[in-house]
This record gives C-alpha cells, sequence and structure tokens, in this order.
C-alpha cells in the first residue's frame, strides 16, 4: 500500500465523517456532535494532505493558515446572532475564492497538456467559485444594509448578462482549445466576477435568504469541479454533498414563498410596487396609533396569546425582552405561544436560532402549518417587527407581488397588535393592510424599547 | 486522465449529491441556519485543493503564490465557519439544560 493509497483511504473516512457530521445535524441534541465530527473530517482531511511526500512549502502553509484563522476566528467570535446570515454569505465567498484560486494555481503550475476533461472542469471551477466570490459580497452588502436593499436593475440586464454568459463560454472555448491562451484565461477570471456582481443586484432582500443558500451550493459545486481538475475524490465527495444540501435548502425556502427559483432570479421582486403609490390598488383606511397603555390592557384581558417574531425584533435585539414578557403573562396565566413562519428573519430557521439566544422554551414554538388554524381562536396577536409574513394581501390581492405565498393569518384573531419602527413599507417594500384594519393596534416605535414599555406597564 | 477514472469521478460526483439531498432533508426547520452554515464551513474542504497548490512547487513561484491566497481563504471559511455554527449550536443546548433544571 503506498503513501498515496493510505491518503485516499484517510480521504474516505473523512468523507464519511461529513456524512455522520450532517446525519447528527438532524436533531438538536445531537447538532453539536455533529459539528464535531464534521470538524474531525476536515482535520483529518488536512492532517492527510500535509502527509503527502512531494510537499515543500510548510512555511507558507502555516503563515496562511495562521492568517486566515485569525481572520475567521476574529469574525466568528465578534458577529452577532442577528447578522448571521450576512456572516455565513462573506465566508461562503471566501469559499468560492478559494475554489478558484486553486483553480488558477493549477492552471499557472501543471506541466504538460491538460487533459480535455481536466480543462473543462478547471475553467468551471474557476467561473463558479469567481461568481460565488463576488455575488456573496454583494449579499454581504445588501444584508448589512450597506448598498440599497432594493433590487438594482436596468434596461437590457438579463441581455445584457446573457451576453457575458455567451462570451465567457466563448473565451472558455478558447482557452480549451489552446491553453496557451493566458490572456483568455484571466479574462474568464474577470467576467465570473462581474457574473456574480450583474446576477445578484437585481434580487430585493427580502430574496437574500434564497440567494445565500444558493451560491452556498455553488461553492460545493466548485470544490466538485476542483476536485475533478484535481483528481482528488474528497474534493469531488464533500463537494458534491454540499452542492446538493444547497439546492435543497433552497427549494425549500422558495416552496415557502411559493414562487419558482426562476422568480426569484430574474423577478426583481419588489423593483416596482406602483399599484401602491398610484393609490389604485393600495390599502384604504387610516393607521391607528396606540399608546403603550392600551395595549398593555388589551394583553393582560387575554386568555390565549400568539407572538410572532420577525426580523424587526431581531434588529432590535428585542429577543431577551420578547420572552420575559412572554414569560411574565404566561405566569399570569395568559396561554402564550410563538408562530414561526419558515422565512422569518434572513436566513431559513433564523428565527428559530434567535429565539434559541433568549432561552424561549422549544414547546412554546409552532411553525405556521401548527398554528395557522388556532389565530381564529386566540384573542390576541402581537406581531413583532415582522411585515411580508402576515400579509394578507398574499390571499386576497392576486396583484400583490407575494401573492400565494403561505402566510401567517394573524388577521383572523379578536386583536392583532403590531409593533413597528415606523409607518414604511418592509424590506420586500409592500403595503400591509393588515395594518389599517379595525382590530388592528398599532405601536411605532423601535420594538426592544416598546417592549420594555409594554412589560413594566403590565406589570404595574 | 483515462475514462475509467473519469467515469469513476462522476459515479462518486452522482452518488453524493443523492446522500447530501437525503441527509439534508432528515434536517427539521430548527435547525436550517446551522445546518447552512455547517455546510458553508464544510465547503471549504477546497483548503486540501489550496494546500497542495500552496506545497507542491518547490520553490516559491506564481502557483504556490495562488495557493498560499487560496488557503487564507480557504481556512476563513472553514474556521469561521465551524466556529459560527458551534455558537449557534451552544445556544439550543444551553436551553435544553436550563429545562431540566
Amino acid at each position: 500500500m503506498s503513501i498515496v493509497n493510505i491518503i485516499d483511504f484517510v480521504y474516505l473516512i473523512s468523507a464519511v465523517l461529513f456524512m455522520l457530521g450532517i446525519k447528527n445535524l438532524s436533531s438538536p441534541a445531537t447538532a453539536k456532535l455533529g459539528n464535531k465530527l464534521s470538524m474531525a473530517g476536515m482535520l483529518v482531511a488536512i492532517a492527510a494532505t500535509l502527509a503527502s511526500p512531494d510537499m515543500f512549502g510548510y512555511t507558507m502553509i502555516i503563515i496562511a493558515i495562521a492568517i486566515g484563522a485569525a481572520i475567521g476566528g476574529y469574525a466568528a467570535v465578534k458577529v452577532e446572532m442577528t447578522s448571521m446570515p450576512e456572516m455565513v454569505a462573506l465566508f461562503n465567498g471566501c469559499g468560492g475564492a478559494a475554489s478558484a484560486l486553486v483553480a488558477m494555481a493549477e492552471f499557472n503550475g501543471h506541466t504538460g497538456a491538460f487533459a480535455n476533461f481536466t480543462m473543462i472542469t478547471l475553467l468551471l471551477s474557476v467561473i463558479i467559485g469567481g461568481l460565488t466570490f463576488t455575488g456573496s459580497i454583494i449579499a454581504y452588502t445588501k444584508l448589512q444594509g450597506i448598498i440599497s436593499t432594493r433590487p438594482i436593475t436596468y434596461p437590457f440586464q438579463q441581455v445584457v448578462n446573457a451576453g457575458i454568459v455567451l462570451l465567457t463560454i466563448f473565451l472558455a472555448y478558447l482557452v480549451f482549445q489552446n491553453p496557451a491562451n493566458t490572456l483568455a484565461f484571466y479574462f474568464i477570471i474577470l467576467l465570473a466576477l462581474g457574473l456574480g456582481v450583474l446576477a445578484v443586484i437585481p434580487i430585493g432582500g427580502a430574496d437574500m435568504p434564497v440567494i445565500v443558500s444558493l451560491l452556498n451550493s455553488y461553492s460545493g459545486l466548485a470544490v466538485s469541479m476542483t476536485g475533478f481538475a484535481l483528481n482528488n475524490n474528497a474534493l469531488i465527495i464533500v463537494g458534491s454533498l454540499v452542492g446538493a444540501s444547497g439546492l435543497f435548502l433552497t427549494k425549500i425556502m422558495c416552496d415557502a414563498m411559493n414562487r419558482s427559483l426562476a422568480n426569484v432570479l430574474f423577478g426583481a421582486f419588489g423593483a416596482v410596487d406602483d399599484s401602491v403609490a398610484d393609490g389604485g390598488e393600495g390599502p384604504t383606511g387610516s393607521m391607528k396609533g396606540f399608546e403603550v397603555e392600551d395595549v398593555a390592557i388589551t394583553l393582560q384581558n387575554a386568555d390565549s396569546l400568539i407572538i410572532v417574531p420577525g426580523y424587526g425584533m431581531a434588529a432590535a435585539q428585542a429577543q431577551h425582552v420578547t420572552r420575559e414578557l412572554g414569560d411574565y403573562l404566561g405566569e399570569e396565566g395568559v396561554d402564550v405561544r410563538y408562530a414561526i413562519h419558515s422565512v422569518a428573519g434572513r436566513m431559513p430557521g433564523h428565527m428559530n436560532v434567535l429565539l434559541a439566544e433568549a432561552d424561549v422554551p422549544y414547546d412554546q414554538l409552532y411553525a405556521m402549518e401548527d398554528i395557522n388554524d388556532d389565530f381564529s381562536t386566540t384573542d390576541v396577536v402581537l406581531v413583532i417587527g415582522a411585515n411580508d409574513v402576515v400579509n394578507p394581501a398574499a390571499k386576497t390581492n392576486p396583484g400583490s407581488p407575494i401573492y400565494g405565498m403561505p402566510i401567517l393569518e394573524v388577521d383572523k384573531a379578536q386583536t392583532v397588535v403590531v409593533l413597528k419602527r415606523s409607518m414604511n413599507v418592509g424590506f420586500a417594500g409592500i403595503e400591509n393592510e393588515l395594518f389599517f384594519k379595525d382590530n388592528t393596534m398599532m405601536l411605532f416605535g423601535d420594538a426592544k424599547s416598546s417592549i420594555q414599555k409594554l412589560l413594566s406597564a403590565v406589570k404595574e | 486522465m483515462d475514462t475509467g477514472t473519469i467515469i469513476i469521478g462522476l459515479t462518486i460526483f452522482v452518488l453524493a449529491c443523492f446522500a447530501g439531498a437525503e441527509l439534508i432533508s432528515k434536517v427539521p426547520q430548527t435547525l436550517h441556519t446551522p445546518l447552512m452554515s455547517a455546510s458553508n464551513a464544510i465547503s471549504g474542504v477546497a483548503i486540501l485543493g489550496a494546500l497542495i497548490a500552496t506545497g507542491r512547487p518547490e520553490s516559491i513561484d506564481a502557483e504556490s503564490m495562488l495557493g498560499f491566497c487560496a488557503v487564507v481563504f480557504a481556512t476563513v471559511n472553514v474556521v469561521g465557519g465551524y466556529m459560527v455554527t458551534d455558537r449557534m449550536l451552544q445556544m439550543f443546548k444551553k436551553k435544553k439544560r436550563k429545562k431540566k433544571e
């Protein structure tokens, strides 16, 4: 058994560890173990690679790992739970960049002629890795609000993008024909980087979670392609695992919004919402602002309460005081539950993480399917910084961009209390007629201070 | 690369895709965010290719410099990815302990 065989065998072990790791993520009880197993898989694979007999540049490797670990570790420790989606997007972009750089290194360092298949996978790795890198950075800047969360569109956008794709394919063909054509190769990299930017800027902030998940899938695919180019089974296996998982999550999220992936990618969702601006289809009536005392009395008189948290709660860091309010009312005999829409937050399941952070008990959390029928028999629903996931237009207004999206049917409750920062529209940029209904009480202000005031008011 | 190697590679690719989809379908919605972050960390496995590219050349050249950058990026992905996943999962665990008390 040669050393190369042994390394390949260790790669197999690490692939098994990765799979066991993901398998253990299927329950909160074993998830931590799963992450450890996956980490062990990574360490074993790295150790095997470093043990390869034809390795020379250990000093460079150690310096690079030290720099990367310092940056990654610092960012991971500092990031707020609410900013997790941005962080994941950035890390993912790093993975894409790594794949593209490896393919570039292989292109530079390869001696002799390239096999056809190697050349094709190498080019795919550069293209997919490159667009994952810039696409993820744009997703990050959109989620952070550094650039507008609104879709950025311009005339003939899709024609321009299609043109760039065709040009990329043409240049790839040139390189494929003549690998010495390094100019074309580097031009492909530039186009791939540009494509990542152009593909993500027309996508609205509300759709960013889908894009982050899709880019995650792409980064896996890029790794797989690198694996083919280097003839490395570990990269092929693990890359396809990630690619498939990302695609699966993307599909789950699209289903939760009742949209197709094509619609997310090319629909420029929320770009123009003229129906409301024109006054044609917009909701009628007026929003009624209430005082904290009015809302507190309503809460005290309730027998049952469902709390619907949205990203507004997370952004205001109000999850802890929300749990305090829920706990207090629960002790006072109110039946308190939380309703969680699957796309609440900025990633699938993001809201569950945030409520877990605030120690909300599992048994009070309900998924949309499990609680939707109960709203009609509930006294009060408290909507905290959620907007699109409770917008009745999804059921009633065929002209609305979110028509058909499954929503939490909070408008069926006796009274709906909506905590909202201002009269402005939500993340998806769509007006919400729920706020204009007669049984809706609006409490304007920062979610955290509103709930704090509510808590002290109900305690009096 | 001979056709046999390509076919074996493609076989592995397809089977791993199915395994990935199958494994992920068992993960409940509650854990989707940690799952995403974990699979993101796993995609940092590109570090293996990066290490080879950096370490293989006998002296510093274009290949090893590109490899160096790739190792930095991949390490950010791997270390950061696993650490944030662990932080998120810590919350689920911490709450369980409190409930038992």
